[in-house]
């Protein structure tokens, strides 16, 4: 328990907040790295799962893809590109990236398939254009599934980019390092709280924005279906006879 | 008028479901397709808005070749009502009964007036306009599908077993409902069922087919009932069972009729 009391001292200690270097300036490389590396997975894999989603085709690629991209150990994958690029801030960006696309990818496919099949023929059927369909269709009846897919890919790599400091990155998991080549437990466990905090604020922040993009038509179903259905079915559920109106 | 001519349907897997069909649909009457699963009714009507594409054949619609046009276009022009009512689940009523209109470039305002007078007219009270289709009976959910193949004013109506959900006592409310309509706007119908109390109830003309959409009868349903022409259309019309068998018995000196078990439908007026 000591230990964890001296990680909140070191954490709160005004020396080790403020000034290049200090707590501050490395949460916002790692909220950098989360979500510059989330933004680009997103242009990537966002515009590619939704046309997978609404085609159908590639789906079974995609599958195996991803599941072949969430199985690289990120730190390999890190190690190679800064033999590759160098050191810096590049080589972790893409890695995670790249441990990012699955997620997204996953999450957009998802969400486009999870539409009701027969909603979607109407759509066709009334005249929508494909492109149609699937920005006024697909996509905001599939938007939660979409931004679980982003939820997931940011935990990911928040949790992930204390690795940065492999390549000189920069990131918390400077402090992490530092902590434990010095034996400073204070600092390990002090980083280790802060990341944490972070994912867990991340996390919170993202559960509420996926209930807020749930269409508001599917929840309120389902509300008045608690309320007003009976256990059991009623033998008539008709709609109040409204004739000459 | 929609004309289909020596019309194939074959699917990838190899299935036939229309054989060379040859159907003409007249213009402002209700033609009802009506067979058991299987009988193509449904892939036939999905051939008129392209929603299925034939495979060979002349489809034309007031003599215009359906494939001259644009599929986009095409649907936009046709109303469709289908089953289980395919409301989008993400907008309001009014918006969904506004949908095409608002594809083909109407004003919103203007969209929304005309909806909430179709409301009246499907029978929906204008209060419903602000809910959600999941806030809605089924039967509601029918009327509003209705009202959205009506909104942009279209000639041709398509519907696919649009009654099948229901309950039947609101099945005949909508049945009743859809003859008021019919009445007062003269749109040429095309409904798809397998009941054939609610072909005979609908139908100016009803179409019989049997398997892979080949046509068994053809007809007026007092023509299809005074004389059914195989024992398919006997089968299916229950006449081989002795339904819809009505005779007269002469009681107190007035002719009465009665039905298959002997239960008096009415007297007969001379």
């Amino acid at each position: 328990m000591d230990l964890f009391l001296d990680g909140f001292a070191w954490i709160f200690d005004p020396a080790h907040l403020s000034g290049p270097g200090g707590i501050w300036a490395r949460i916002a490389e790692q909220l950098s790295y989360t979500f510059g590396a989330v933004a680009i997975a997103a242009v990537i894999a966002i515009p590619l799962g939704l046309w997978i989603g609404h085609t159908g085709r590639g789906r079974d690629i995609a599958v195996l893809s991803s599941g072949g991209l969430r199985a690289l150990p990120s730190l390999g994958l890190l190690i190679i590109f800064a033999l590759g690029i160098g050191i810096g801030f590049k080589a972790p960006l893409l890695t995670f990236v790249i441990l990012a696309i699955p997620s997204l990818l996953s999450g957009a496919y998802a969400g486009v398939e999870a539409v009701d099949k027969r909603t979607v023929d109407a759509a066709r059927a009334q005249g929508m254009t494909e492109w149609q369909v699937l920005t006024k269709v697909e996509l905001p009846l599939g938007l939660p599934l979409l931004i679980g897919g982003i939820r997931s890919g940011v935990l990911q790599v928040v949790a992930t980019a204390t690795l940065a400091y492999f390549a000189s990155g920069g990131a918390l998991g400077v402090f992490i390092n530092d902590g434990l080549k010095t034996r400073d437990y204070a600092e390990l466990i002090g980083a280790s709280i802060v990341v944490t905090a972070l994912a867990l604020v991340l996390e919170g922040i993202f559960a509420l924005l996926q209930r807020l993009f749930v269409p508001r038509g599917v929840t309120a179903g389902q509300i008045t279906e608690v309320r007003s259905r009976p256990v059991r079915p009623r033998a008539v559920v008709g709609s109040p006879i409204q004739e000459g109106k | 008028m929609i004309e289909f001519r020596t019309v194939t349907k074959k699917f990838p897997d190899g299935t036939v479901a229309v054989d060379e069909l040859s159907l003409v649909i007249p213009a402002r009457q209700t033609t009802v397709l009506v067979g058991s699963s299987g009988s193509g009714k449904t892939t036939i009507l999905r051939m008129i808005n392209r929603m299925v594409e034939k495979t060979s054949g002349d489809i034309e619609i007031d003599g215009e070749d359906i494939y001259a046009l644009n599929p986009v276009k095409l649907r936009r022009s046709i109303g469709y009502v289908m089953q289980n009512s395919g409301l989008l689940p993400h907008r309001k009523v009014i918006d969904n009964v506004t949908t095409v209109p608002v594809l083909n470039g109407v004003k919103k305002a203007q969209a929304r007036e005309a909806a909430l007078t179709l409301l009246d007219t499907v029978g929906l009270d204008r209060s419903l306009a602000e809910r959600y289709p999941s806030q809605l009976s089924g039967g509601q959910q029918q009327r509003v599908g209705v009202a959205r193949g009506l909104a942009a004013d279209p000639n041709i109506l398509l519907m696919d077993e649009p009654f099948g959900a229901v309950d039947p006592i609101v099945r005949s409310e909508l049945q009743q409902e859809l003859i008021r309509i019919q009445r007062d706007l003269g749109k040429t119908i095309v409904f798809v069922t397998h009941d054939i109390d609610e072909a005979f109830l609908l139908g100016d003309q009803v179409v019989l087919l049997e398997k892979g959409g080949r046509i068994a009868q053809q007809g007026t349903p007092a023509e299809i009932l005074s004389r059914p022409t195989s024992d398919f259309v006997a089968t299916f019309i229950g006449a081989d069972r002795g339904r819809r068998a009505l005779r007269v018995e002469v009681v107190n000196g007035r002719n009465v009729v009665v039905d298959e078990d002997g239960r008096p439908t009415g007297v007969l007026q001379s």
